[in-house]
């Protein structure tokens, strides 16, 4: 009895460890992944902003992606050059593998030359989602004076 | 309840905290013949969750009865098809400790259990949602289609 104990601990232990790390990556603004440079989001049906796009990745079986949604379409809705779109994984597969998204809701943050700055999966929180838009300004401010395509 | 509103997010989560106390006590009680007839259960319950969906589950009736009453409505309803796929997740990993067990490799009896536990915990205690975290990987694999 008492091995089963030990395992029985162990075991907890384990999914509260796994249950803090998954909690702690949701909508946590990450740097962005190594893309094929020269994604043309309009072929895809993206039109992006002249600042900032939130280019959301969703399915309809994603719970977690109508609250992101809300929080993302709010900023968006504020203007200043920002701009909230959401795709459906569904109808975008080729865009989805060749972005390396794995899992709804995943947001790329793509600033006005269409350049992937930062990506968030999971729910975002509006502070979360600010927070992506700071890093945007100041990315920008670094890459000023830098040729554009 | 409209049923193609969807269904209260909540009622999966309290469905998932009992099954996850009775994998836990599958665990408890090891390699043994009184564990594999719980997982039995457990595995029968998983069955009525994938053809009914998680609302129609045991877990499912007796939140609707005793919990969902004593609680506000939801403030967003969530589509019924991934705590679905998620039973039917559940039903995968404990019938094969299931089999196992019965052909006399009692040991698999608590190591599913074990597996199971954790993806119901993490449901019930941080909203972890196995269907929805997998759903992309399996449309992008090919197993599953829209």
């Amino acid at each position: 009895m008492l091995g089963q104990v030990i395992a029985l601990v162990v075991l907890v232990l384990g999914t509260a460890v796994l249950g803090v790390w998954w909690s702690a990556r949701q909508g946590a603004v990450r740097a962005p992944r190594e893309t094929p440079v020269g994604i043309d989001w309009a072929s895809s049906g993206i039109a992006l902003a002249d600042r900032v796009t939130f280019v959301q990745f969703s399915a309809e079986v994603c719970a977690a992606c109508r609250s992101t949604s809300r929080v993302l379409g709010g900023l968006a809705g504020k203007g200043d050059g920002v701009a909230h779109r959401e795709v459906l994984v569904d109808d975008h597969l080729d865009l989805v593998r060749t972005l390396g998204v794995l899992r709804t809701p995943t947001v790329l943050v793509v600033d006005g030359g269409g350049r992937e700055v930062a990506r968030m999966s999971g729910v975002v929180s509006d502070t979360q989602a600010r927070q992506a838009l700071s890093r945007v300004s100041k990315g920008t401010l670094e890459t000023e004076g830098e040729a554009r395509p | 309840m409209n049923a193609s509103k969807g269904i209260d997010p909540r009622g999966p989560r309290v469905g998932a905290s009992i099954t996850a106390v009775l994998l836990a006590a599958v665990v408890l009680l090891g390699a043994s013949t009184a564990g594999l007839w719980l997982l039995t259960f457990i595995m029968l319950s998983f069955v009525l969750g994938t053809v009914r969906g998680a609302e129609g589950s045991w877990q499912g009736m007796l939140y609707k009865r005793f919990v969902r009453p004593r609680l506000g409505p939801p403030t967003e309803m969530e589509d019924r098809r991934p705590p679905r796929f998620a039973q039917g997740v559940g039903l995968f990993v404990t019938g094969v400790g299931v089999i196992l067990g019965f052909f006399g490799v009692l040991p698999a009896v608590p190591i599913a259990a074990a597996a199971a536990f954790v993806a119901a915990a993490l449901n019930a205690v941080v909203g972890l949602c196995l269907g929805c975290e997998l759903y992309l990987l399996l449309r992008r694999s090919g197993l599953v289609r829209a």
